[in-house]
């Protein structure tokens, strides 16, 4: 099968109703020069009036994946399917999931239930497989500090690729696989990072490197600024619990913190 | 609905093996716990500790099958001499979780610990078993001063920047759940722990744990019909195994079923395993009640 060639690509993770920060990612994307952007899923949750949302991918031309939550929402599941046990975190993924399923018009989430679940591109001389949680598994968290470099190895074999991109988890990291293989999580532009930062990370992906040099690939995680304080605004406008509006005017997860690793846990402040 | 026969059961194919497990320190215990699914205690030497160079090449051929998470059980792991050796080595490959009573371990083997995990890429998680919020709730199930030792125990781990995952055996009724945790989280801050995370798993009608609650009924059983639509990666044994003394069994909860031994390595385990004990019910019920938390959620792809 051929693929869909491309050298320079933008690829954005979880939006979670965050349209202030979608709109100055597909901006400072195009400002950049890239060649197409992706979108890796995880619509809504999270931020105000998800269906803001879509039409800012839809005119931008921006290739969408389904996230879980797209697949909870397009499918009208009961909850997020982000595998929260813990009560603290099944308290606000509740609040989240409802107030977006409610907000969410009935066209989008057709339009949602029929978005694929994996892109394959051509990067350069990469093979280039993108996932929402991982190949394998859509709401699979791949975090830096729970995932070897040996299980990335087999991960790449199975899935017949050089590079998977992931998002889910919200945090971005890289990790180089022996053979000039890359695994990237991309971070998310939904909420800032838990490293009490209020910017957001969207990656770009460069293969014009592999081309002269027949190997590499150039991976720039970008910090994005964007208006956080509209965006705090919106959310307190439509009622949104003030554990979500203090993450984005502090960049500190106050909510769902128990599904991460002590690695990513220790540098968060809650 | 299908009548139950060990015969017909459901059999669970090893997806890939994700998470390894060590019966580190065999069914050995500074402990005689009354809910314990193994009878661990200073006495069972049912399993033996196992050999370092032996953990060491099963460490090596992991690698090679792509293993994600690495689990270190017992018994008391920190009974092991050279627990703090394992740790090291296996955090250079990947992340480790060890299962442990915080009651053993030295504050110079933690404070090596924390430098292990300060050079790793890997997070390294403690979880510390402590089966109520009290001395009265606790010390019944695992032992007459346990609670205040165990405390210590958590004390120390936080002095040295980890932050333990309190796993608490649910010994009460469904209904006293959020009562019981609320407990658990205002009495772990009050000693110091300021964001406490907290795993609750069931307990499991075999072992020691059949003499204090009860068997499993004939009902408790996992049929065919009930795999139906069934998301089967929330069972251990789709994605695990456990390597012991005296070779590979299925899952860490079966080692004392004689058939749940797979095999000699791990290479030779592979093997699809039918669900016709009764803990599988539990696993079947709760959900991969072994893995931690931070593993992700149902298989929607």
């Amino acid at each position: 099968m051929s693929l869909e060639r491309y050298e320079r690509i933008a690829a954005i993770g979880g939006v979670y109703s965050n349209h202030l920060a979608l709109e100055a990612a597909v901006n400072d994307a195009r400002r950049r020069g890239v060649e197409a952007i992706f979108c890796q899923g995880d619509l809504g949750a999270f931020g105000p009036n998800p269906d803001k949302v879509f039409p800012i991918l839809v005119d931008a031309g921006v290739q969408v994946m389904q996230g879980n939550y797209d697949n909870s929402i397009g499918e009208g599941l009961a909850d997020c399917q982000c595998g929260y046990v813990d009560p603290r975190d099944n308290y606000f993924a509740k609040i989240s999931y409802d107030y977006t399923f409610s907000n969410t018009s009935d066209c989008w989430k057709v339009w949602m239930r029929g978005l694929p679940k994996s892109f394959r591109i051509q990067l350069g001389s990469h093979r280039l497989l993108m996932s929402h949680g991982s190949p394998r598994k859509m709401s699979e968290f791949l975090w830096e500090s729970t995932t070897p470099t040996h299980f990335l190895d087999r991960l790449l074999q199975e899935h017949e690729a050089d590079v998977v991109l992931t998002t889910h988890t919200g945090i971005h990291w890289k990790r180089e696989v022996p053979g000039d293989r890359h695994v990237i999580n991309v971070g998310v532009i939904g909420r800032p990072e838990n490293d009490g930062n209020t910017h957001v990370w969207y990656t770009i992906l460069d293969a014009r490197k592999s081309k002269k040099s027949r190997k590499g690939l150039s991976v720039e995680f970008v910090p994005l600024e964007y208006d956080y304080r509209s965006l705090a605004q919106e959310m307190n406008s439509e009622g949104l619990p003030q554990e979500f509006i203090d993450t984005v005017l502090t960049g500190w997860w106050t909510t769902c913190l128990e599904i991460l690793p002590s690695k990513e846990r220790k540098r968060g402040k809650f | 609905m299908t009548t139950w026969t060990a015969e017909a059961s459901p059999r669970v194919a090893l997806s890939a093996l994700d998470d390894l497990w060590f019966q580190v320190s065999g069914t050995l215990c500074n402990l005689t716990c009354a809910h314990c699914f193994i009878s661990c205690s200073p006495n069972n030497h049912a399993f033996e500790l196992m050999d370092l160079g032996a953990i060491e090449s099963l460490l090596e051929e992991s690698k090679s099958l792509g293993v994600k998470e690495y689990y270190f059980t017992g018994g008391e792991p920190f009974i092991h001499p050279h627990m703090v050796e394992v740790l090291e080595a296996t955090l250079s490959i990947g992340p480790a979780t060890v299962l442990t009573n915080a009651t053993v371990m030295k504050p110079k083997q933690v404070e090596h610990l924390a430098a292990a995990e300060a050079i790793s890429p890997y997070s390294l998680e403690f979880r510390v078993s402590i089966d109520g919020y009290s001395p009265m709730m606790n010390d019944p199930i695992r032992g007459v001063g346990t609670f205040r030792k165990a405390m210590d125990g958590v004390r120390l781990l936080l002095t040295h920047g980890f932050l333990p995952i309190i796993t608490v055996a649910q010994t009460w009724e469904n209904g006293q759940n959020d009562e019981v945790f609320q407990r658990f989280v205002e009495i772990l801050k009050a000693e110091g722990y300021s964001r406490p995370r907290i795993k609750i798993i069931p307990t499991l009608r075999i072992g020691a744990e059949e003499e204090r609650s009860r068997a499993y009924t004939d009902t408790e059983r996992v049929t065919s019909d009930m795999m139906l639509g069934f998301d089967a990666s929330q069972l251990i044994c789709s994605h695990g195994r456990v390597a012991t003394d005296r070779g590979v069994y299925v899952c860490p909860i079966l080692i004392d079923s004689p058939d749940a031994r797979m095999g000699s390595t791990l290479a030779e385990s592979a093997e699809p395993y039918p669900l016709k004990h009764s803990a599988c019910y539990t696993c079947y019920v709760g959900g991969a009640i072994c893995s931690n938390l931070s593993s992700g959620g149902r298989d929607v792809s």
